[in-house]
């Protein structure tokens, strides 16, 4: 049993905390404000390799672990939680699919655009009614000669325009229910495919939130991902990778939080001394902290496992759970401690308030994630 | 080695375009209370080209003797020519000390110089004392500034130290006071000169950013205006410092953002911070009490900025600064 | 083209505090650096790989612990690590120091040495041309640009108080970059995982070529007599007068705290 980072975790955890006070934080109030997509930030980061991490170098990857990758989730949330998503919408909702399913030549294809950072990638899942309820895709894929035609509508995508490359959820045989559900590739300029409406949000709002429009969509046989009606595994699978992400999201949002107000509570006086002198702080503090550090621990756990190669689905979901409902509760909690001040945009705590609710609702909601973990409790 | 053949007090004299450099008087005056302490001469180590009528004044400002070398090769700073004449004249006169100006040609020749001759070099000095055993005491900031440390060099001589700019007092000039002009002739070995200078640029620096700067003049509400910052641009430029803000003013549109200090800002440790009509919310003190001396001035005595504060003054800031300004620059041409 | 890059461990001096009761430094918790202005020679050798394929060696004197910022020089670009460490190199001033890495360097072919022109803990930018001075090679100090004129020659661009000037030094020679120099580049991703993949070379005494009374506590002139906190901050004075009287008193303060 070894609770420490590998000199090498370590080193990268320098690395990407340095890239994220430098250049990732001084823009998180400006790309918010503004409902902007940080461009600037997505080429820095595809320079130095961080659309890439877990994918193998003969893919044009670092090379790295998913515990590295969760660091840098958290760590780029900390500074900006839109950020943070860009990325981890891009590596667990498209790279980890290609990775996982890809035939050889998918990912030769696709991985070293994607690993590069030159092409960022998305997933579609989401229907206006199917959404926890994955089950009830609508949108339909229809094998014509040796094209796939696409019909139908995705909604709340992240990373919808700025990206590249899909991952498209649809259904090809609608009396098999999920059996008959598949996953394919969509390159973005695909004729019949475009981007419908942004979406305008509470929180991680400089990320790209659209619509995705299929309209007689025809793309190459070979963009199937899989095999035909092995969409909903896929989708599935793909989800609990993604939780991990969402969940060192939403424990960087956590951590930054505490930050904030352990300095601002050392710093603001209220009846001559500090308020972190006042022991209704500290404990509550106390608290907060102690749910931040077991967050960050099913986090590591979840991600450990994943790169041990044992099942992790349950612990994917106990992390994101967890870690979602408690950065909810440090930014709360944050707001509160920072007053008036709190809720005005001088402070950065009510834009991490704002950022920590879609942790618990989007890649699976709460109840999702307690549906996991039971289902498994009881299985 | 033998200590008692090494004797004097020595100044390395810095010109720029034949212009000797303040630091130079600086050291003097206290190379001066070095000497005196000692009963020993000040003498001052001046190289460059076409100096000769720049020496009397060295004397006039404390030296007792002028080794004057110049030569035409010594018109503008390189270092393998400065090392090999200051090298000449510490072999031939043997100095018990030498100080430097801490500026970018005393810090690129004080060291070349030391591992020349073998001794120590204490750099960046803020004091020099003479301690009981006639050993030179040489106090320095580490650290970032957190620490001091007070260094000796009692195995070798001579004991170097630079010191930086604006540190020392320089005595006024006393016409009457005399002294030995000594002309030095040079013995140059050209076959080591590897470093050519093409040209020398002075350039208007402009903006430093604030987290940079030595001195920071931060205006806030209580400026008010545009123009009321045109005065502190004024007072800033005696000082050599650069103009900071608070939140409000860059809220108000009066000043940009990279101009200001706090929370939301920059976070600012500069020698000296002005706070101008500042009252010193939490956010704006977050980003300034780390600086090394606050001067506050507030109309309202109650002001939170006077709890930081190492100098506060409750007044009006618009009619102070522009007298400030004023006694400042005088002040300073002194 | 062979380069070789001296860097150094420092402690984040920005991070270090003063214990509000006892007003000494709390080192504890400061995080170790590689120095900001040896970044900014390292990036500067860096980019002369890009730009010519130059070959970059990095070397350290310090602790087994300075292992770090040689992964990170590594993890940056570096071609080659090289760590000094042996307790005969203890104690060292500048002078012993810099007596230490010529040592390391005349066993060593390049065409340009680069250096910090200062170390954040000691601010004393002495290493750099002392060190240039062991090895009879002409320096530069603080520099801000370079170019490649041709094979022995190298055109710089120096920082001065007032403006800066432009020399031509011939190779091989020593050169101490300031950071502002660049923006070092981040360590990359692929860089960081293959860091510890790869062999640092640990250099001792007697690895290198020196006279060993030159290096460590004998090698060294100066000596720290003592060395004490600068003491505590509290609120300062409140004058409440006019405003001649008010601007007297601001100048006398300054001028006893020698800021002016």
């Amino acid at each position: 049993m070894n609770f420490n980072l590998t000199k090498t975790q370590e080193l990268f955890r320098q690395m990407i905390r340095e890239f994220a006070e430098k250049e990732v934080k001084p823009l998180a109030a400006e790309i918010d404000e503004q409902e902007r997509f940080p461009a600037e930030t997505v080429k820095k980061m595809a320079e130095l390799g961080i659309f890439g991490i877990p994918v193998p170098t003969q893919y044009g990857g670092a090379g790295g672990d998913n515990l590295m990758y969760s660091i840098a989730i958290e760590e780029l949330s900390r500074a900006c939680a839109t950020t943070g998503v860009v990325v981890s919408a891009h590596t667990s909702l498209c790279v980890a699919p290609i990775m996982e399913h890809g035939t050889e030549e998918q990912k030769m294809k696709y991985l070293p655009k994607l690993a590069s950072g030159e092409w960022i990638g998305a997933f579609g899942l989401t229907e206006p009614n199917a959404g926890t309820d994955a089950a009830g895709q609508q949108t339909t894929a229809v094998l014509d000669g040796e094209e796939w035609v696409l019909n139908g509508n995705k909604i709340f995508i992240t990373n919808a325009g700025p990206a590249h490359v899909y991952i498209v959820i649809a259904m090809t045989d609608k009396s098999l229910k999920t059996k008959g559900i598949s996953a394919f590739i969509v390159e973005a300029g695909t004729p019949g495919f475009e981007i419908g409406k942004k979406e305008l949000k509470m929180g991680i709002r400089g990320s790209a939130t659209a619509e995705l429009i299929f309209n007689n969509c025809r793309i190459p046989k070979g963009n199937l991902l899989g095999k035909i009606g092995g969409g909903f595994p896929i989708a599935m699978k793909t989800l609990d990778g993604g939780r991990i992400g969402i969940a060192a999201q939403a424990l960087g949002i956590a951590q930054a939080a505490l930050d904030e107000t352990v300095k601002y509570t050392k710093e603001r006086k209220q009846f001559g001394k500090a308020i972190g002198q006042f022991q209704n702080t500290q404990f509550q503090m106390a608290d907060l902290k102690t749910k931040v550090e077991a967050a960050r621990l099913l986090v590591r756990s979840a991600a450990f496992k994943k790169d041990s190669g044992v099942p992790y689905s349950p612990d994917a979901a106990m992390a994101k759970l967890f870690a979602a409902e408690t950065a909810m509760e440090v930014t709360t909690k944050a707001v509160q401690f920072h007053g008036g001040y709190g809720y005005t945009r001088e402070y950065p705590v009510e834009r991490m308030m704002r950022d920590a609710k879609i942790t618990e609702i989007y890649e699976g909601t709460s109840e999702v994630q307690r549906m996991v973990i039971a289902a498994n409790l009881y299985k | 080695m033998d200590k008692s053949a090494y004797k004097h007090v020595y100044v390395f004299v810095e010109q720029r375009d034949g212009v000797i450099q303040p630091v130079a008087f600086e050291l003097l005056g206290k190379a001066r209370d070095l000497a005196d302490a000692l009963g020993e001469k000040v003498v001052a180590l001046f190289p460059g080209y076409q100096i000769a009528n720049s020496c009397q004044t060295l004397i006039e400002h404390g030296a007792d003797e002028v080794i004057c070398i110049d030569n035409a090769q010594l018109k503008d700073y390189l270092t393998e020519q400065y090392v090999q004449v200051i090298t000449q004249v510490i072999e031939e006169y043997k100095p018990s000390i030498l100080l430097l100006g801490a500026t970018t040609i005393g810090r690129d020749l004080g060291p070349r110089l030391a591992a020349r001759i073998t001794t120590g070099l204490t750099a960046d000095c803020t004091k020099l004392e003479i301690s009981e055993d006639r050993e030179l005491w040489s106090t320095r900031p580490a650290f970032g500034g957190n620490l001091m440390a007070t260094i000796v060099n009692s195995t070798h001589r001579p004991q170097m130290s630079t010191v930086r700019p604006g540190v020392m007092q320089k005595r006024e000039a006393d016409a009457t006071r005399k002294g030995e002009i000594i002309n030095l002739e040079p013995k140059l070995d050209e076959s080591k000169f590897k470093v050519r200078l093409i040209e020398t640029v002075k350039e208007d620096k402009g903006k430093v950013d604030i987290t940079e700067a030595k001195i920071l003049v931060s205006g806030g509400r209580g400026i008010g205006c545009k123009e009321n910052f045109e005065k502190l641009e004024q007072l800033a430029g005696v000082l050599d410092a650069e103009v900071s803000t608070s939140r409000a003013m860059v809220d108000a549109g009066i000043m940009p953002h990279d101009r200001q200090v706090g929370q939301t800002g920059k976070t600012v440790r500069p020698n000296l911070y002005f706070a101008m009509g500042i009252s010193g919310a939490i956010q704006h003190l977050a980003g300034m009490e780390e600086s090394d001396f606050i001067v506050a001035i507030n109309k309202d005595k109650f002001a939170p900025i006077f709890q930081v504060s190492d100098l506060g003054i409750v007044g009006d800031v618009n009619k102070i600064v522009p007298l400030l300004t004023e006694r400042l620059a005088q002040e300073l041409k002194k | 083209m062979k380069i070789v890059v001296c860097i150094k461990q420092v402690p984040d001096t920005t991070e270090i505090k003063i214990n509000p009761v006892t007003g000494t430094l709390i080192r504890d918790g400061v995080p170790s650096i590689m120095n900001p202005d040896d970044k900014g020679a390292l990036e500067m050798a860096l980019r002369l790989k890009d730009q010519y394929g130059a070959h970059v060696t990095v070397i350290t004197m310090g602790p087994p612990q300075a292992d770090l910022i040689l992964r990170e020089a590594f993890a940056m670009g570096a071609d080659r690590a090289i760590l000094l460490t042996d307790r005969r190199f203890a104690g060292a001033d500048t002078l012993a120091t810099s007596n230490a890495l010529a040592g390391a360097l005349r066993t060593m072919d390049f065409d340009i040495v680069f250096a910090g022109r200062q170390a954040i803990d000691g601010d004393t930018a002495q290493v750099g041309p002392e060190m240039a001075e062991h090895l009879g090679l002409p320096q530069v100090s603080y520099v801000v640009d370079l170019n490649v004129k041709n094979e022995n020659t190298v055109i710089v661009k120096k920082e001065t108080e007032d403006g800066y000037q432009m020399l031509e030094a011939d190779t091989p020679c020593v050169l101490t970059v300031l950071a502002s120099a660049n923006k070092a580049r981040y360590m990359s991703v692929s860089g960081i995982v293959n860091a510890y993949n790869r062999e640092v070379e640990i250099w001792t005494a007697d690895s290198i070529d020196v006279d060993e009374s030159k290096l460590g506590l004998k090698g060294s002139p100066t000596k720290v007599q003592k060395s004490f906190a600068k003491g505590l901050k509290q609120a300062g004075e409140v004058y409440e007068v006019d405003a001649e009287e008010a601007v007297g008193i601001i100048i006398s303060k300054l001028k006893e705290k020698f800021i002016i």
